[in-house]
């Protein structure tokens, strides 16, 4: 089965990444060669396993609901391109 | 004496004696970047006058404490630190020019419990970008090259980490192991690279790939260090929930050089045709080193190795598309001067500051969790992970420790795989099972083939045998002295 152009740009699109027009051929190729491959998974004797959920087998862990202050926010907003007033910018949506 | 060309196990003991310091250590290790980094190209950050400020705080903090420095005292040894491990005030790039300015407004729970234990920070390391890769070409920033051969690869993702041990540039390295990324690299540069139970390293802190499968570990010159490392970093933290609260364990009291009472099962599957025969002949040596050393060795059948690359394909670019997601240009990260609207903001953010590798990832992730393929891929991919682990847990009823390559081949020319993906993922045959069945695997040396590259031997332990398969390791290294064998030739 081949992964089509129309299904490569609804991919990319939904992870918001662009595939210019000489990419598409390579990517296509690429993602075929790696589906083929997992294919292997079909011959797996798994029908009578459960999914594995999570790395290790432990129950939920949780911890007590304290409201704790937060200090830094000044660090929290360093890295941003563009703020205003202790609040990240960005273009107009509504 | 060159400092540079001693394990930590022995700096420690001189720097107890008060033979050196750790300024003159921190010193030596920087000037032997400064020859050789232009040639390898380990490092993304050098932090040269941080780490002699804190040599200095080292040394007093010695001077001050007078005879009380105990065997497992680590202050004023300096180490280097993988680049998606976060460092308060220290640039973190996971070599992406996603985070190329990326400073982070804290530190990982590893970088903490160093600090703690005030080891000066030679640098940040190299690697594939975003840990997706298995010869550090992903990386943005520069080409790290194998000190044995220049012209080859150090393997990946934790190349630089790897390269920088071998080169003799710190004198050990964190690195991060989502398919071998640590032990990968460690066999092809000829140090020793473990990779902790899922759960035993904290993540906080740690760049997420795939949050199911990435471990922190030590990659060390010797056995020995590796085990003292891993006393530094192992322990719960409440900041991760997947983290273990397990007893605190001395390592290094593991290391008993006798492996008369241990099992020692060989899974033929391991040794196909898809791995080299220098390789195999090599470990072959090993397994009669082990007999030799009184050790039970038998050979065992694990069917696992395919099954485990393709679920972990799956699985880890599931994670990580979901994971990645946070690269939005907005709160941290490239972020496009090219945008009329929010989604053209994220889009272009994000194609022009993720590389290829990242984004093939990305798209393989979006499309196996996708509506209608899900139950296909990504659901049958978690029943198979149930199935590796069944299998490994049977091999834990019969045997101690697992011994098999880490490697298909020993390193390859750089340049040679990076156009065919696929081919790169093989690289990954015989270490990314050990991530999907959640439980702790060692690479150590243990020869060199006919090019005098290095071979690496995996030996395999059950959760947390972290103790098992160090002694099965160190007493291997004991008997077959590799460091002192064969060292690093800088071809070129």
């Amino acid at each position: 089965m081949s992964v089509s152009k129309e299904e490569l740009l609804h991919i990319a699109n939904l992870a918001d990444l662009k595939i210019n027009d000489s990419e598409i051929d390579k990517y296509i190729e690429n993602l075929d060669d790696i589906l083929e491959y997992v294919k292997v998974l079909e011959t797996a004797p798994i029908s009578d396993l459960n999914e594995t959920i999570g790395a290790n087998n432990n129950a939920n862990v949780f911890r007590k609901d304290e409201v704790q202050k937060f200090e830094n926010v000044d660090g929290l907003l360093s890295n941003a391109k563009d703020i205003e007033r202790n609040m990240y910018k960005i273009p107009k949506v509504l | 004496m060159d400092l540079t060309e001693l394990t930590v196990h022995e700096l420690q003991k001189k720097l107890k004696n008060k033979e050196v310091t750790s300024y003159e250590i921190t010193k030596a290790y920087l000037d032997r970047i400064n020859e050789k980094e232009n040639e390898v190209g380990a490092f993304v950050t050098v932090t040269e006058t941080e780490a002699l400020a804190d040599a200095k705080k080292a040394d007093d903090e010695i001077n001050n404490t007078n005879d009380n420095m105990g065997n497992n005292n680590l202050v004023g040894i300096p180490i280097g630190i993988k680049d998606n491990l976060c460092t308060k005030g220290i640039k973190t790039t996971c070599s992406s020019k996603m985070l190329e300015d990326f400073v982070s407004p804290y530190n990982a729970t590893v970088v903490e419990k160093v600090l703690d234990e005030k080891m000066p920070i030679l640098g940040k390391l190299n690697m594939d970008e975003f840990a997706m890769g298995s010869s550090t070409e992903n990386s943005a920033i520069k080409v790290t090259h194998n000190p044995w051969d220049l012209n080859k690869v150090p393997g990946g993702s934790s190349g630089g980490s790897a390269a920088a041990v071998a080169t003799n540039m710190v004198p050990w390295a964190l690195g991060s192991d989502t398919g071998g990324s640590i032990r990968q690299p460690a066999s092809l540069c000829g140090v020793v690279g473990l990779k902790p139970t899922y759960g035993l390293v904290s993540r906080y802190g740690l760049v997420a790939f795939a949050s199911s499968l990435d471990q922190v570990g030590p990659i060390t010159k010797d056995v020995t260090d590796c085990a003292m490392l891993l006393n530094v970093i192992a322990g719960h933290d409440e900041k991760d929930s997947t983290s273990y609260d397990t007893p605190k364990i001395d390592y290094t009291t593991s290391l008993k050089n006798d492996v008369k009472e241990l099992k020692i099962g060989v899974p033929k599957e391991f040794f196909g045709d898809g791995i080299d025969k220098e390789v195999k002949d090599k470990l072959y040596e090993a397994i009669e080193v082990y007999k030799e050393l009184g050790a039970t060795v038998e050979e065992c059948s694990l069917n696992v190795a395919e099954y485990a690359l393709a679920t972990y394909y799956i699985i880890a670019c599931a994670e990580a598309s979901s994971n990645l997601g946070r690269f939005d240009g907005i709160r941290y990260g490239h972020r496009t001067t090219n945008f009329s609207s929010l989604k053209e903001l994220y889009t272009n953010s994000r194609t022009e500051g993720f590389g290829d590798e990242v984004k093939r990832r990305i798209i393989l992730g979006t499309y196996v969790l996708s509506s209608g393929y899900y139950d296909a891929y990504y659901k049958k991919a978690q029943k198979v992970r149930t199935f590796v682990k069944q299998k490994f847990d049977e091999q834990f009823k019969k045997y101690d420790v697992l011994l098999t390559p880490v490697s298909p081949t020993t390193a390859f020319k750089i340049g040679e795989k990076k156009e065919n993906p696929l081919q790169m993922y093989l690289a990954d045959i015989c270490t990314v099972s050990i991530n999907i069945a959640s439980i702790p695997a060692i690479s150590l040396p243990c020869g060199v083939d006919s090019n005098g590259m290095p071979i690496g031997m995996q030996l395999i332990g059950d959760r947390f045998a972290e103790e098992t398969i160090l002694n099965a390791a160190y007493t291997f290294e004991q008997k077959i002295k590799f460091r002192e064998n064969y060292k690093p030739t800088f071809k070129k």
